[in-house]
């Protein structure tokens, strides 16, 4: 039976993708549109993301992998051949580059005869969560803090259908945050970039409520569903309170909160990949069960997410999980179902109550820029304390600490079959591409183009006209970003790691085994001469950071000495640092997928400065097939996600120190 | 005694920093075979130039005590100088384990060595592993540069291992003012307001600081009467005055050679660590026993002039332990 209500029109579903070449990505976004999908997600590769051209040195084994390079006007451009840019909804995971990348789309449109007033779509661009949580930042906050609001500026004026800002609370969340850490430091970095584009003083009053009124979120949503209903309400209320008083926004509809969502993916488990369906399928049901707090946008991860990239049927399913949900059942047919609900209603205050508490504290601290390093400490203690309540069995996951056995997987066998590989030579035929690219370009035209954008920064103008021109002109990726780290310079993140103490409540039979680990710690120091010191190293491009900080600060907790410099080393820089502080051991943690390059790289490191001795542990997503080479290699141990149970990973590597003693 | 190849002294003082680690872990193992190579490491050492500079950076957590290094070795690397980091981090009372982080705050030239020490259970900013490192590294670079935890007031080791002391404060902070009126520290040998990011702020904290001093009534440091300690705003960031914060450091490092004074602080340094070791070793039970400050000073005087610092207080030591305490 049906209501007699409209229906109302379901969000727009996406799938975040992009991989090898944008030939390859503009094939599978041309096959997920058949499939039903309404609007693009593209995922770029680390290089494009953190502004290094395809053939960087730091860009060796990483173009392709886990995105799309984009280097220049000709990459945008076979990105979207034959995908009609005045009606696509495109959604652009970028950040550190943002403004150049949304030059290229606009560059790349102008070439399809498209007026940048058509374009609909979304760049990310909110730098705050890099530093707190996604690692691909560049330059410090202050420049890159302009550089969003300068799109904002931009678009407002000239893109106006454009969301130029993605405030994220979803990375927050896949960093350990509560619901309550959610919702405050995303509104705190929304804060942070409203004042800086007041700030600016480019806008007058009506461009600035217009723009309040473009900003969006892009949430998270975990398995606990009704709290994450509830989140989403406090979300939508305090952003509705915050728009009026802080920024005096009038019209009620420009103060909505919209939000895009891509559900929790931290939770999803390796053991028993197929239990990822249902998680999903509940995650989704918390941004679209109450009408009043619906996502516009979602995107789905897959079943096999922790096993490593998904195929494009992966991503199909969860397409249909979607679609089921919007067309087969009656979600959409009624009004809010949680009006009048004193349950929701309570749960709802008491996250915003909370949450807003914790925006105040922030900006008593002088805003989030300059609570970066305690926001940061407080993820880190929030994930140790999720880590802790799963070590301790305390935190249920099926098929992980509880109902672990399991009969023969029809799906996945534990091999490395159920993943997309991505073709090596995508990465040899991108920089040849790129190469002949660099040859045909009329270089005057470069040269000029490239200092027009230095004339722009430095003169304070907008970016994005200069970077038009840029685009135009043929500049690549690496060439304009280059220009702007000359100026600004580059940043590291604070690591978070100070603040967070692993046992500061673990009790019962979890504390009786963390005093006998800690016993066993010390008594290494006999057989070892000194106190057991370890490095925990991240080398690449790879942003992924809470393995590593998890491992670090339960070492520390375990009584050893932690060497930690935070991410993106390259290999020389931690064979250095393994040779300088004389460490026991050396604990990689790698995730983006580039561990057959960067491992080996540092074994060799480390023979060449006679540091062959010095025992290596890896641990992240590494197929079984990868880690069998990484053995052979010379590897001592690997962990992946189904290694949870933190103790017993920290007990393996004294025996590995003691061993190698 | 045990031999010691000469290539290792030789790599040692040619910063090769292979040679370096091996021997700085070396200073480090408690395993008496090792320890007995340490001191006759440290013995052959003690019979070289000890030329490099030792500059201590002191203050509370957070002031950019890193973030300075890291701006102060860019000339120095430049210049071809051979550049030494210790950093030292608090460890936790609870696990005893510590994390060193202060390499990661930095940016490191590929052709520095740097290293982290944890502080274990020393007390005053520094670990007791940081002393003997610096010993070793006075022989094999040209400078030093010594990071004490972040700790705040008890720093006061720095001053017993550094030619030259600076204590970084951050602007209205009130710590300058603490840090005096507890008098736990001297007049340091450079004051750095770090944090003053603009010709205004560096102004006004110059004029906040210069207040704080008066109003403490500056007392005028013992043992370095002509050297006039300089204030100095600075700030890591955009680099105001990084370039007037080196010369300060040369300008004192200059000084204390041509008055004659760096091999007797270096001197009364050393007395003072090897007190301060007893003291922790064996408490002031053990002190009275070798006859007080005065006792160990003639002991001290009496020892081969050969023997590294490390030697003679373990000689000292050895007796103390071996003396009916009374
Ligand atoms: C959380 C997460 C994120 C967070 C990261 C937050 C952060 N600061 O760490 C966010 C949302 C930012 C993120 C972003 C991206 N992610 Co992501 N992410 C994940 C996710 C869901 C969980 C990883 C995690 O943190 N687990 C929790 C920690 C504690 O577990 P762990 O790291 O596995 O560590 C355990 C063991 O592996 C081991 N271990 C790990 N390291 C070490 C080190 C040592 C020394 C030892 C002893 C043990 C050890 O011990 C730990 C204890 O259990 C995984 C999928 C999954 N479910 O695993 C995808 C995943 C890793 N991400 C992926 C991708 C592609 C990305 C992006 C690159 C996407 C893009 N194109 O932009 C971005 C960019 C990130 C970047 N800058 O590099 C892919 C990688 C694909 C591949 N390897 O082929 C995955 C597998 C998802 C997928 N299937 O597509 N991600
Ligand atoms: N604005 C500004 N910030 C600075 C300056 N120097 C350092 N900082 C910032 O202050 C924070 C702490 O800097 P560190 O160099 O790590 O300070 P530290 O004294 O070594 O800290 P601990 O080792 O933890 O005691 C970082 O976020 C730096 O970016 C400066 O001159 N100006
Ligand atoms: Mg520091």
């Amino acid at each position: 039976m049906e209501t007699d209500r409209p229906k109302d029109r379901p969000w727009v579903m996406r799938t975040y993708s992009g991989h090898s070449t944008a030939q390859a990505s503009n094939d599978l976004y041309r096959l997920n549109l058949s499939k039903g999908q309404t609007g693009l997600s593209v995922a770029f590769d680390l290089p494009t993301q953190t502004g290094y051209d395809s053939d960087h040195a730091l860009a060796r084994g990483e173009v392709g992998k886990v995105g799309v390079p984009i280097c220049h006007i000709g990459d945008m451009a076979t990105l979207f051949a034959d995908i009609p840019l005045d009606q696509m909804n495109t959604s652009m995971t970028i950040n550190g580059t943002a403004a150049w990348l949304l030059a290229l789309y606009i560059a790349a449109a102008e070439r399809q005869g498209v007026e940048p007033q058509a374009l609909q779509g979304t760049t990310q661009n909110d730098i705050v969560k890099e530093y707190l949580s996604r690692g691909t930042y560049i330059f410090p906050p202050e420049p890159s803090l302009r550089l969003t609001s300068d799109v904002i500026t931009y678009t407002v004026k000239n893109v106006p259908k454009w969301n130029p800002v993605n405030v994220c609370s979803y990375h927050l969340q896949e960093a350990g945050a509560t619901p309550v850490q959610e919702v405050a430091y995303a509104l705190c970095t929304a804060i942070a970039v409203l004042d800086t584009v007041r700030a600016s003083e480019r806008l007058d009053a009506a461009e600035f409520t217009a723009a309040v009124g473009r900003i969006s979120f892009f949430v998270n949503s975990g398995v606990r569903f009704i709290e994450e209903v509830c989140k989403l309400r406090a979300f939508g209320q305090l952003w509705d309170e915050l728009t009026c008083e802080r920024y005096g926004v009038e019209n009620p509809k420009l103060r909505r909160f919209r939000y895009g969502v891509q559900v929790n993916s931290l939770g999803l488990t390796e053991a028993q990949p197929e239990n990822n369906i249902p998680r999903i399928v509940l995650e989704a049901l918390g941004v679209t069960l109450s009408k009043d707090a619906r996502c516009r946008a979602m995107q789905l991860p897959a079943w096999n997410e922790a096993l490593g990239l998904p195929r494009p049927w992966d991503q199909q399913w969860s397409l249909r999980i979607q679609q089921i949900l919007a067309f087969e059942t009656d979600l959409l047919e009624y009004g809010d179902i949680f009006e009048g609900s004193t349950v929701v209603e309570g749960k709802t205050s008491a996250i915003k109550n909370a949450a807003w508490a914790e925006v105040e504290r922030v900006m008593d601290m002088g805003g989030v820029i300059s609570a970066l390093g305690y926001i940061k400490e407080q993820l880190v203690a929030s994930h140790t304390e999720r880590v802790r309540d799963i070590t301790a069995g305390d935190h249920t996951i099926v098929g992980v600490n509880k109902f672990t056995e399991t009969a023969e997987s029809p799906l996945y066998s534990g091999d490395s079959s159920a993943i997309l590989k991505v073709d090596e030579a995508a990465e040899r035929d991108q920089v040849a591409r790129l190469q002949a690219f660099r040859a045909t370009r009329n270089q005057a035209e470069v040269e000029a183009a490239l200092s027009g954008l230095r004339a722009a920064v430095l003169n304070g103008e907008n970016i994005m006209p200069a970077s038009i021109r840029c685009a135009l002109a043929s500049v690549t990726t690496g060439e304009w970003t280059q220009t702007l780290r000359d100026i600004f310079g580059e940043f590291r993140a604070p690591t978070g790691i100070g603040g967070a103490a692993a046992a500061r409540t673990v009790d019962g039979e979890t504390a009786q085994e963390l005093e006998e680990l800690r016993a066993r710690v010390r008594k290494s120091a006999a057989t070892l001469g000194r106190p057991l010191k370890v490095l925990i190293g991240k080398p690449g491009l790879d942003g992924h950071s809470n393995g590593a900080e998890q491992i670090a600060v339960w070492c520390r907790d375990a009584g050893m000495e932690v060497v930690y410099e935070g991410i993106r080393l390259s290999p020389e820089q931690i064979v250095t640092s393994v040779r300088d502080e004389g460490v026991h051991l050396v604990g990689l943690s790698i995730l983006s997928g580039s561990h057959l390059r960067l491992v080996p790289e540092v074994l060799t490191g480390l023979r060449a400065e006679g540091l062959s001795d010095v025992p290596v542990v890896v641990g992240g997503i590494i197929p079984e097939d990868d880690a069998e080479d990484l053995r052979q290699a010379g590897v001592a141990r690997v962990y992946t996600p189904k290694d949870f149970e933190m103790l017993r990973i920290l007990s393996d590597m004294v025996e590995v120190a003691e061993a190698s003693a | 005694m045990t031999q010691l190849p000469h290539s290792t002294v030789d790599a040692l003082v040619n910063f090769n920093r292979q040679a370096i680690a091996r021997a700085l872990n070396l200073l480090e193992d408690r395993r008496p075979n090792r320890q007995a190579q340490a001191l006759t490491l440290l013995d052959t050492l003690s019979t070289l130039p000890a030329s490099a500079h030792v500059v201590g950076l002191t203050g509370p957590p957070g002031v950019g005590k890193s973030s300075l290094i890291s701006r102060l070795i860019e000339p120095q690397v430049q210049d071809g100088r051979r550049v030494a980091i210790i950093a030292v981090d608090p460890s936790s009372k609870v696990s005893g384990g510590a994390l060193l982080g202060d390499r990661g705050r930095m940016q490191l030239p590929n052709q520095v060595y740097a290293r982290s020490y944890a502080a274990r259970d020393r007390l005053g900013g520094l670990s007791r592993e940081a002393f003997s490192a610096v010993f070793l590294l006075r022989h094999c670079c040209d400078v030093i540069l010594v990071e004490t935890v972040g700790v705040g007031q008890s720093e006061t080791d720095i001053a017993t291992l550094a030619d030259t002391t600076v204590l970084v404060v951050q602007p209205f902070s009130g710590d300058l003012l603490q840090f005096i009126k507890a008098g736990v520290m001297e007049i340091p040998d450079i004051l750095a307001v770090n944090k003053s990011d603009n010709q205004e702020l560096a102004q006004k904290a110059l004029a906040d600081t210069q207040a704080a001093l008066s109003l403490a009534r500056r007392p005028a440091p013992p043992e370095s009467a002509a050297w006039d300690s300089p204030v100095l705003a600075v700030s890591a960031t955009t680099h105001l005055n990084i370039g007037t914060l080196s010369q300060a450091l040369s300008a004192h490092w200059q000084h204390l050679q041509t008055t004659a004074s760096l091999e007797r602080k270096r001197a009364a340094q050393h007395l003072e660590w090897g007190i301060g070791e007893i003291v922790h070793e064996v408490g002031q039970r053990g002190l009275a026993a070798l006859g007080g400050v005065e006792g160990v000073r003639a002991a001290w005087n009496q020892q081969p002039a050969h023997w590294s610092v490390v030697r003679k207080l373990s000689v000292l030591l050895e007796d103390v332990q071996y003396r009916p305490s009374s």
